[in-house]
């Protein structure tokens, strides 16, 4: 699990369950600072990242999951789940901020903050 | 002096090793007395599977038989519990009442199974698998014969389940996960481990949830499932998990966790109590292993018998699976993470699958599955953290080929070998073959090797010798990959090879086809997995189940993806024809979810663009209710049939060509094909529905109509080709049709009509579409695909189906600034 051991102190909140995201898949956490991204890798560890591109902006929730990586659904850029960095050729194009996130019993916790 | 008094608490796997390990050490230190809750002497319970499976029988696994005891001046209790411990006075209290004074006291208590707290659990038949007793209940019940349930697919559940099959009885695994060991397996191996238990008589039932244990006359006759199934059985297995076995610590007011809390001498918070096995919590974990007792055993040893510093530093965990005939290894971080490379290997032809985790230039982990001979090995340099950088190539094939290969130029190797050493061992094809036919027919290309001396025409595992063979013979000469390009980085086929081994060897799941044909990653990549996605689907009409993680985002969301992250949605408009009715319900959509922008396209439909994702049920529920459904203008699949009005209305039309186009477009909607197609049908050569730019056109004449393939509007310009001419609508529908399934049957993923056509020759694809029993063939093949297609997907999302596509994950986020 890619869960990030953060005391509980902050505002973390319950999202979900792992399993409430398809293997391979993504689900979306709408907030009033933008939706979050919780992906599922085929491998069962899970992410998220802001819902946006660092290229033009594309939900990164609409991508196909692969490895460890997304592909945006816009234009193809691969992005790293664990870092929000794009990979590849277009490595250096920036960044989806990565939300800090915990795995506690199957269940998803992710914090924001502010 | 009297000698010091040990009393051992469990007289299984723990408690006897560790006196095993303590009289190695020091024999004559300890009066040892040993308690069990067993009536027996000490055996290895983790062969109880074997025994199950009516391999080994009970003598095969004592490890330790009377005399041991005898010999050593132990004294065994078996079949006495342990009641009570009094710390103070340093005595236990044993059933039957014997008391017994200590100055070490060891607990070695085990763990107990879990059971799970279904309705009916107390019904006769409905059994855990922990101990010799009930492996003779599950015998005993196996001898009738008839069903078994066993709830839970780890390891025990699943060894449990194969020896009752051994035993005679049927058996089905009910896992709660998608993936079989989910905790030891990736999905590749998880999915061969199932595909082999299948072939053993193992069915295995997942991402099911147990509701209720039904039985009749106090004994169970079934599993209920949350999903309203009920599976019958006449014996169940629950192998959930073990607890550990804390009772009589916890009572006699030990720290307690999830077990007997130890430090790292194994001593509990009572100095004189120490605590080992599957009892024990070390650090946080709790183990359910043998190998970590093995280590704490020794540990405990050496405090016992005077290292009192010695210590435990927890353990690393290695798996394997005791079911003949399938070999399973899993260690560490066998599915990788941060900063992880993988390295994958697959046997298609031997059934394995090796995928071994490089962190940091160390093993970080490994999942072998069906050649798990270097498991020890790999176990062995993950434990070291050795640095295996310089091992890298050659780490995955093993240890006895990279030892062999260590410091030695690939190259060297090669030309070292003797002529007569095997290089391509699907079809026994020695190095002094290839080279001879190398220089003796002037062969230039691997293609070349292959056709001429098989070498790597089977599995490819040998490519790259042969290739270095060639290059050794021919230097520059050697001509580097003439034939098709693979389909992505995970594979070296081309699609042409995918297609015809789906076919050939009847691969029906996306795992099937990238174990037989050796993918190098464990699940693909977005290149490879939706073009095999469709490959299947094209294939198995009706069998193979869609993956939607394996489509983009527009086939996933049935709707087309815009630039701000909105849809756009195009009802299907059958030849381009609409009414007052489609046209008021479009417009009150349009009004009700404030859709920004309406459009007509090029392919006479309406576009509403600008749509949330989260409104896309709802808004072709209201589509739906005026009978109109999903266009398709999102897939690789039958698009549009553009029509003209043809010989209802216009003084030039010679045939009914809106009559033909939505005819065409109600038979053929829903399809899927290897990119998108686009029909056209025009009344007359003046061609005012475009046809001849079409993937498919047909232009009617007054003798008949004219089928024209091939035509492309967008990247590239094309007129289509005249494939053929037909006199009736029935035969233009036919062979419409059957030149569809051709392409769906041949073309390429992302390879259009314009494409497949030059690739293969219009003569070709025309010769077959001419042929009545070749074109009737096709037509039928298509007919028959578009039972399981004509469906709306529209229709199935407004009635639930996909729906975590559409909804958020959580809508609790509100009050978490941001």
């Amino acid at each position: 699990m890619n869960a990030m051991l953060i005391p509980a102190t902050g505002l973390w909140t319950d999202v979900g369950a792992i399993t409430d995201i398809p293997r391979r898949g993504a689900r979306r956490v709408p907030t009033p600072g933008g939706d979050i991204a919780v992906f599922r890798s085929g491998d069962n560890e899970v992410f998220a990242l802001r819902d946006r591109c660092p290229h033009k902006g594309g939900p990164l929730s609409q991508g196909i999951v692969h490895g460890r990586s997304v592909t945006c659904p816009l234009h193809g850029l691969a992005i790293d789940l664990a870092s929000g960095e794009a990979l590849g050729a277009d490595r250096g194009q920036g960044c989806a901020p990565v939300i800090p996130l915990r795995i506690e019993e199957g269940r998803i916790l992710i914090r924001t903050d502010g | 002096m009297p000698k010091e008094r040990l009393v051992v608490v469990g007289n299984g796997m723990a408690g006897c090793r560790v006196i095993e390990e303590v009289l190695k050490r020091d024999p004559e230190r300890y009066e040892i007395t040993v308690l069990g809750a067993e009536p027996r002497v000490n055996y290895d319970r983790i062969m109880l599977s074997p025994v199950l499976a009516g391999e080994k029988a009970f003598e095969d696994i004592v490890i330790n038989d009377a005399a041991w005891y005898r010999d050593n001046a132990i004294t065994l209790h078996a079949g006495r519990a342990v009641l009570r411990v009094d710390r103070e006075a340093r005595t236990i209290e044993a059933e039957g009442g014997l008391t017994l004074a200590y100055d070490r006291l060891i607990l070695a208590t085990g763990s107990d199974p879990v059971r799970l707290p279904l309705p009916g659990a107390d019904l006769a038949g409905v059994v855990t698998f922990r101990d010799l007793d009930d492996v003779e209940t599950m015998v005993a019940a196996a001898d009738a014969g008839g069903r078994a349930v066993v709830i839970g697919g780890g390891l025990l559940g699943l060894e449990a389940a194969y020896g009752l099959v051994r035993r005679g009885m049927a058996a089905t695994v009910v896992h709660l996960m998608d993936v079989l060991m989910e905790r030891q397996l990736d999905e590749a191996s998880g999915w061969l481990l199932r595909e082999a238990l299948s072939q053993r008589g193992v069915e295995t039932v997942l991402g099911a949830q147990s509701e209720a244990i039904v039985g009749t006359d106090g004994r169970v006759s079934g599993l209920k499932l949350k999903d309203g199934r009920t599976i019958p059985c006449d014996l169940l297995v629950m192998a959930v998990g073990i607890r550990p076995s804390i009772s009589l610590a916890a009572q006699a007011g030990l720290i307690c966790g999830r077990g007997v809390v130890v430090d790292d001498g194994l001593r509990t918070s009572d100095p004189a109590v120490f605590a080992i096995g599957e009892c024990a919590e070390h650090r946080g974990v709790a183990y359910g292993l043998v190998a970590p007792i093995w280590e704490m055993c020794r540990t405990l040893a050496d405090v016992l018998t005077g290292d009192e510093d010695a210590v435990y530093e927890g353990s690393l965990l290695q798996t394997r699976l005791k079911v003949s005939g399938v070999d399973v290894f899993s260690a560490g971080k066998f599915s990788g993470g941060e900063g992880c490379e993988d390295v994958v290997f697959r046997d298609a032809g031997r059934g394995v699958y090796k995928r071994v985790v490089i962190e940091n230039g160390k093993v970080a982990g490994a999942v072998l599955f069906g050649d798990a001979a270097d498991g020890a090995w790999y176990f062995d340099l993950m434990k070291r953290g050795e640095d295996v950088t310089a091992l890298r190539d050659t780490l995955i094939f093993g240890q006895a080929i990279t030892e062999a290969l260590r410091g030695v130029d690939p190259k060297s190797a090669v030309a070292a070998m003797p002529d007569s050493q095997e290089v391509c061992g699907c079809n026994g094809v020695c190095k002094g073959v290839i080279t001879t036919a190398i220089t003796d027919l002037g062969l230039k290309t691997i293609e070349a090797v292959r056709a001429f001396t098989k070498a790597s025409a089977s599995c490819g595992s040998c490519t790259p010798l042969v290739e270095q063979i060639l290059t050794l013979q021919l230097g520059d000469a050697f001509e580097v990959q003439t034939g098709p390009k693979s389909v992505c980085g995970c594979t070296s086929h081309g699609h042409g090879v995918l297609r015809k081994r789906i076919l050939e060897e009847e691969l029906k799941s996306m795992p099937a086809v990238m174990q037989a044909l050796e993918w190098s990653t464990p699940d693909g990549c977005p290149t490879c997995r939706p073009a095999l996605n469709y490959y299947l689907l094209a294939a198995w009409p009706g069998e193979y189940r869609d993956d939607k993680q394996s489509r983009f985002i527009n086939e996933r969301a049935h709707a087309n993806i815009q630039k701000d992250g909105t849809y756009s949605v195009v009802p299907r408009m059958w030849g381009g024809v609409t009414s007052s009715l489609e046209l008021r319900a479009i417009a009150d959509v349009v009004d009700k979810f404030a859709i920004p922008t309406v459009k007509v396209t090029g392919g006479q439909r309406i576009d509403l663009l600008g749509v949330a994702k989260d409104d896309l049920p709802a808004v072709w529920a209201d589509l739906n209710a005026a009978g109109m459904v999903s266009g398709h203008a999102y897939g690789k699949a039958l698009r549009t049939v553009k029509t003209c009005v043809g010989s209802d209305w216009c003084r030039f039309g010679t045939q009914d060509s809106t009559g033909l186009g939505v005819r065409l477009e109600k038979f053929m909607w829903g399809s899927w094909t290897p990119a998108k197609v686009k029909l056209g049908v025009s009344g007359c050569p003046r061609n005012c529905a475009e046809a001849t730019c079409k993937d498919i056109g047909v232009i009617c004449v007054d003798s008949g109509y004219e089928i024209h393939i091939g035509g492309a509007a967008g990247l590239h310009i094309r007129g289509t080709e005249l494939l053929t001419k037909v006199a009736g609508e029935d035969e233009a529908v036919w062979a419409i049709c059957a030149i569809t399934q051709l392409y769906r049957e041949e073309g390429w993923y992302l390879e259009r009509i314009y494409k497949w056509m030059d690739r293969v020759g219009l003569d070709t694809i025309r010769a077959q579409i001419e042929d009545a029993d070749l074109r009737k063939a096709l037509y039928d093949r298509f007919a028959y695909s578009q039972r399981f297609s004509r469906i709306d997907p529209w229709a199935e999302r407004v009635a639930g189906r996909d729906g975590d596509e559409f909804n958020p994950l959580s809508r609790r986020l509100e009050f978490v600034g941001a």
